[in-house]
């Protein structure tokens, strides 16, 4: 391994989003404080509690896991676009780097950096409702699954976009739509059997469900279920970026 | 292979020492049969074999779209190799990239920098990125050798093309490589900025490293190199040692169409390099255009006072000089 090469890449994304820490930080919080005010607060309070949890509570995980997945696949999208773009992308791929290597660097730096939003939502939630976290640890292990994964899928996106359009397209076409419908704002108990049954489809729901679970011991379907769906939408996403560095595709002529 | 190599023995750049012979036994490149078919089925390279040795320096010439990119590009690993073999220094570029990359410093043909960082960062990202520790001893060697020390906390946007091409090569000698490749390093710069990479390059030399660069300019070729290769539309063309290669470009061919077949060269005319064809009804001289004399007004005489008569006259490049105008054309 060239752990040195690694780190280069990780530190050179982390520093840049350091160099940008205001507006990385700033949007998320912004909106998911917007999210807690009309949904918790303001229509929250006419709605019964979930499972005993109150609505405003209920809301948590589901917030940071939007958050979360938007940041994870964007940073990771950008990461490594944007060089492909401005062309510097040479330097990374005639350097002695292996595909590890090289996703370790770009991945686990916008992964990094999307959790670390996660955490200050959740610390930003501490100011609008009252929360106990059940199962910390089993709530950082799918803060870290769910941050790793989808910036593997954001470093897909980042390969295969041709323009920024494209790189600002799948987030919102998919991953808002998903987020919305995957339990998000309510419990799929709530909806009628056939979306109910429609909703099983939706990869988000096992995170968002998972990650609920953590925090109330109360899920849509169980913590088995959910880790061990995380852990093969992880596995889809390593199986494809392989594909991508033994094929050479949209990186190597 | 590798079982037979020397330990090897990390030549630190920007460091005055004596070039290795040229007949060292190892080549620090070798290109075997290689050829290029980029997706689409438009052929690159085809069938380019090339050795470079050690301390060399070495200017792949040809007009644009020629495969001078593709080649760098097979070598550096930013391109699938179609067929054939690369090794550099013993390893191979595919099966041993580790090794093979570890080796080579890269300076691209168009200028890509991160323009929001600091010279002094990108050209430490550059060492890590290839594996070496971190050294600011090394950087700060390579950036005062490329005059760039009191620009190293600017941020690249900041900075000229001049000193953008210079921070790429320092980023390029970062990890002190042996095998430096530019690929043209003059490309769309004015006068005085090629005189100075002229210079950068001169003093690459005294350093050791083995420097292939690439460019459109016979003139280029000839200030900087001690080979050339000649490409043209995928094929290498020629390889040649910079004095031998200018002598040869300097050569014309002289056809003296005659009227009666004749059944020996005169005697006389021994000392011209004369060539009597088939037919005998040809006369060929060939002379050096750069010359002080070409000898054709004496060859002439002499031809006359023999009573040789001819009908007709033509003069002709020699085939690479055909290829270099073919180059100046492309040029313009
Ligand atoms: N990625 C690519 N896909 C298809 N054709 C390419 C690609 N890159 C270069 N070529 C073609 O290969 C030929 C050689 O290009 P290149 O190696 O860049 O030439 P040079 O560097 O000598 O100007 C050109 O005709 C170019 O259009
Ligand atoms: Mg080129």
């Amino acid at each position: 391994m060239n752990w040195h090469a690694v780190k280069a890449i990780y530190m050179f994304e982390i520093n840049r989003a350091i160099r940008t820490i205001g507006q990385s930080i700033i949007s998320p919080v912004l909106s998911t404080s917007l999210y807690f005010i009309v949904f918790g607060a303001a229509i929250g309070s006419r709605i019964n509690e979930i499972d005993g949890v109150s609505y405003g509570a209920f809301i948590v995980p589901g917030l940071i896991m939007l958050q979360l997945l938007t940041q994870s696949i964007s940073n990771a999208a950008f990461g490594i676009y944007f060089p492909r773009f401005a062309g510097t992308i040479y330097e990374v791929l005639s350097a002695p780097v292996s595909a590890v290597e090289i996703v370790l660097g770009f991945v686990g730096a916008a992964a990094t950096k999307s959790i670390v939003i996660g955490l200050i939502i959740l610390a930003t939630a501490t100011l609008f409702v009252d929360f106990q976290i059940a199962h910390p640890l089993w709530m950082l292990l799918f803060l870290v699954l769910t941050g790793f994964t989808f910036s593997l899928l954001g470093f897909i996106i980042g390969i295969w976009a041709d323009g920024f359009e494209q790189l600002q397209l799948v987030p919102l076409l998919v991953v808002t739509p998903l987020t919305f419908l995957g339990g998000t704002f309510y419990s799929i108990d709530m909806l009628p059997e056939f979306w109910r049954d429609v909703s099983l489809f939706n990869p988000v729901l096992y995170l968002v469900s998972g990650f609920r679970w953590a925090f109330y011991e109360s899920s849509d379907v169980s913590i088995l279920v959910s880790l061990s769906m995380t852990l093969g939408f992880m596995a889809a996403a390593m199986a494809v970026i392989w594909w991508i560095f033994k094929t050479g595709w949209r990186v190597k002529p | 292979m590798s079982g037979l190599r020397k330990p090897s023995t990390r030549r630190k750049p920007i460091m005055s020492q004596t070039r290795q012979s040229e007949t060292s036994a190892e080549p620090i490149l070798a290109v075997r049969d290689v050829s290029k078919t980029y997706e689409g089925g438009f052929r690159a390279l085809k069938h380019v074999d090339l050795t470079i040795r050690k301390g060399e320096i070495f200017a792949l010439l040809g007009p644009n779209g020629a495969g001078k990119t593709t080649l760098i590009s097979l070598v550096c690993g930013l391109a699938k190799l179609s067929e054939g073999t690369i090794h550099v220094d013993g390893h191979d570029v595919t099966r041993d990239f580790r090794k093979a990359r570890a080796k080579i410093g890269l300076v691209p043909q168009e200028l890509t920098t991160d323009a929001f960082e600091t010279v002094w960062n990108t050209v430490s990202f550059s060492r890590g990125l290839f594996g070496r520790p971190k050294d600011p001893a090394v950087i700060e060697r390579v950036l005062k050798s490329l005059t760039l020390w009191d620009k190293k906390d600017n941020k690249l946007r900041t900075l000229s093309g001049g000193m953008k091409r210079r921070v790429l090569i320092a980023k390029a000698l970062a990890h002190e490589p042996e095998v430096l490749f530019l690929d043209e390093p003059t490309a769309g710069v004015d006068v005085a900025l090629r005189r100075e990479m002229w210079s950068v390059v001169g003093d690459l030399r005294e350093t050791g490293v083995t420097v292939i660069l690439t460019t459109h300019y016979i003139e280029e070729a000839e200030m900087m190199a001690d080979r050339i290769g000649v490409i043209s539309k995928g094929e290498l063309i020629l390889v040649e040692k910079k004095d031998e290669l200018m002598r040869k470009l300097g050569h014309k061919e002289l056809t003296i169409k005659l009227d009666k077949p004749l059944d020996a060269i005169p005697a006389n005319l021994a000392d011209y390099r004369l060539d009597l064809s088939e037919d005998r009804l040809s006369l060929t001289y060939s002379y050096d255009t750069t010359a002080e004399r070409t000898g054709i007004a004496s060859l002439m005489r002499l031809l006359a006072e023999d009573g040789v008569r001819f009908r007709d006259i033509v003069t002709k490049q020699s085939s690479l000089e055909e290829i270099f105008v073919g180059l100046v054309e492309d040029k313009k």
